[in-house]
């Protein structure tokens, strides 16, 4: 063994650290935020497979729903002239949705760990433990919604390549939002760690729905499409619809973009407050 | 380094339910100590350190960390002290080294000093070869001393270790030991003297690594000193006086009595040879007992001196054996501990 041998000598450093930490806080804020989001982002990038799995279920619904879709109602015009430019733009809000609103698992698993607590106990920023976390998001939804439109290119799949940029753009605003709200849900039942994914699948299902992501809202039921307008997925989702078309600046792109940031907004919030919240 | 000064905690627990989880604890931790806080499961004692590590706010009374009030300033308070928790620090996911820096770019260094701070420690802590490992390919012990390091990173002026070795086994506890006691030295050789306070269940460990030993029971201070003071003052050694014949033990009782430094004599049953006397100093009351029973006609088959464990100081204190209410409860206790206190609402 080499303790014999090992000497530490004291970090140059150790002495200038607290003055360094004291620094303005907004400095410290955004010094913390890019360590938080690197180290979040590690795990991802040295295992890219692993947002492979997040994939699974919205490419099942463009495997196993798409066709039924086609089937029933291809033919009639309530989805406009493509099937594919209305089926897999709402595959991409969905696949952002599962993604992000699961996101606060992973915290919950460092809260459980100890390694939560241990950063909680060195000075950095606490709002930025959630922010660096919620804007990671935006990685994995670029990522798996750029492979998404990928996959169906070869199905004959035609989008405007400008607005599925914007698309990706607006998703992964709307995926920061999303995700803030899940790491808050996770900071909230933190002492009940099963209510996580009771509450995230009870949250999910209703938005989702009410998006008019799987069928069109038009064929439902008047109070449906009326709740439908409280729903921000369903701005995202129609904002995605006209981008994917090739109208890029549209009132409803519009909508779109401005459900997605005050979605950012508000989870971004919630999600600092409960961060702050979380130590006693 | 730490001044506390009546620190209460009081936890809601249901609707009309409340736990005084801890009643008032005033302690002071001069730099350079190395303090075992020792009780039972629940006896308040992690609730005491995450109040001084900033995790709880103390529900009333004050505390001073390393020269800054824990309530005000807890961002001081945690600029300057390694935490080492119950848990495992470092997160699951990462590799070994990037944590490390990762702990020291979160205490103000830059990449390059972060990163040789935590080539540093790697080298000191035997992980050096784990250094691109993720973190859940380690072995228990290998994880226990990344969470050592990583509270080491800012070569912090105070170390909390909250059950450090629990789960670990012997082996493994020896060599933890023997890396924190040796980066302590090196630190005082450096001319920065580095302070430990840890809680602990094992009475050998506090009995053989801290230099001073904080009893807590009820959330409350119940006794403080050295290991060996507390041995002899609260306990005292035990002395087994083994007779010839169980008629003689009357008569050696009686006069284990008289004897100096006698604090209580007893004799377990009816048909036994064995006297045994609780003694202030059993080395020395020997020579005296032995001299005694000879002068009086009584013939000893034997002498046996036990020098008392902390359990026994703690019996001596309560009426409750240490070791019972937390070693035969063994591991899970550990854990039950930290996950009732979190469990528990806390009082606004």
């Amino acid at each position: 063994m080499s303790h014999a041998t090992t000497t530490i000598t004291p970090p140059a450093t150790a002495a200038p650290t607290t003055t360094a930490v004291a620094g303005p806080p907004a400095t410290r804020f955004g010094r913390d935020t890019g360590l938080v989001l690197v180290r979040e982002l590690r795990p991802v990038v040295r295992d890219p497979f692993s947002l492979v799995f997040g994939l699974v279920q919205p490419l099942f619904f463009l495997a196993l729903f798409g066709p039924l879709l086609v089937g029933s109602l291809g033919g009639t015009d309530v989805l406009g002239g493509d099937v594919w430019l209305w089926f897999v733009p709402a595959i991409l809000v969905m696949t952002t949705l599962f993604g992000t609103s699961g996101t606060g698992a992973n915290l919950q698993i460092e809260i459980t760990s100890g390694s939560h607590e241990r950063m909680l106990v060195t000075p950095m920023s606490r709002s930025a433990m959630l922010v660096g976390r919620a804007l990671k998001e935006v990685v994995p939804v670029a990522a798996q919604g750029l492979v998404v439109v990928l996959v169906m290119l070869p199905f004959g799949m035609r989008p405007n390549p400008v607005g599925v940029l914007l698309t990706l753009g607006q998703l992964a605003v709307l995926g920061v939002g999303v995700g803030a709200f899940s790491y808050a849900l996770a900071l909230a039942v933190r002492q009940q760690e099963w209510m996580f994914w009771a509450v995230q699948q009870t949250v999910l299902f209703p938005l989702m729905l009410l998006s008019g992501m799987l069928l069109p809202l038009e064929t439902g039921p008047a109070w449906m499409r009326a709740v439908s307008y409280a729903d921000p997925l369903r701005y995202v989702v129609d904002a995605a619809r006209e981008l994917f078309a090739g109208d890029l600046a549209s009132a409803t792109v519009w909508r779109g973009w401005l459900a997605a940031v005050l979605t950012a907004a508000a989870g971004l919030a919630v999600g600092v407050r409960a961060m702050r919240r979380s130590v006693g | 380094m730490i001044r506390t000064r009546g620190l209460t905690k009081d936890f809601a627990v249901g609707r009309n339910e409340t736990v005084h989880a801890v009643r008032g604890i005033t302690l002071d931790v001069e730099p350079g100590e190395l303090v075992a806080v020792l009780g039972p499961n629940g006896g308040g004692k992690t609730t005491t350190l995450r109040m001084l590590t900033t995790l709880l706010a103390p529900t009333s009374g004050t505390a001073q960390v390393a020269g800054h009030d824990v309530v005000t300033h807890p961002e001081r308070v945690r600029a300057a002290i390694g935490y080492v928790g119950q848990g495992s620090g470092a997160g699951t996911y990462q590799q070994v080294r990037d944590e490390l820096v990762m702990q020291g770019r979160v205490h103000g260094m830059d990449r390059r000093a972060a990163g040789r701070r935590a080539d540093e420690l790697l080298e000191a802590l035997d992980l050096a070869p784990q250094a691109r490992r993720k973190v859940e390919s380690l072995s228990g012990g290998q994880r226990r001393r990344l969470d050592v390091a990583i509270g080491l990173v800012q070569a912090p002026p105070l170390l909390f270790l909250d059950e450090p070795s629990t789960g670990l086994d012997p082996h493994n506890r020896a060599n933890l030991w023997e890396h924190v006691l040796r980066m302590r030295a090196d630190a005082a050789a450096a001319g920065r003297p580095m302070t430990i306070v840890l809680t602990t269940h094992y009475l050998d460990e506090a009995d053989t690594m801290a230099e001073r030993v904080v009893v807590v029971d009820h959330g409350q201070v119940i006794a403080d000193d050295t290991a060996d003071a507390l041995k002899s003052d609260l306990a005292g050694d035990r002395v087994l006086l083994r007779a010839v014949s169980p008629g003689q033990v009357p008569a050696l009782a009686a006069l284990a009595e008289r004897a100096h430094g006698t604090r209580s004599v007893s004799v377990d049953d009816a048909g036994t040879d064995v006297v045994t006397v609780r003694s202030a100093d059993g080395a020395r009351a020997v020579p005296e007992l032995v001299r005694a029973a000879d002068a009086a006609g009584l013939v000893l088959a034997g002498v046996q001196v036990v020098r008392p464990t902390l359990d026994d100081v703690f019996l001596a204190l309560t009426g409750r054996s240490l070791r019972e209410t937390a070693i035969d409860a063994g591991a899970p206790e550990s854990s039950t501990e930290s996950s009732t206190e979190t469990t528990e609402k806390e009082v606004a």
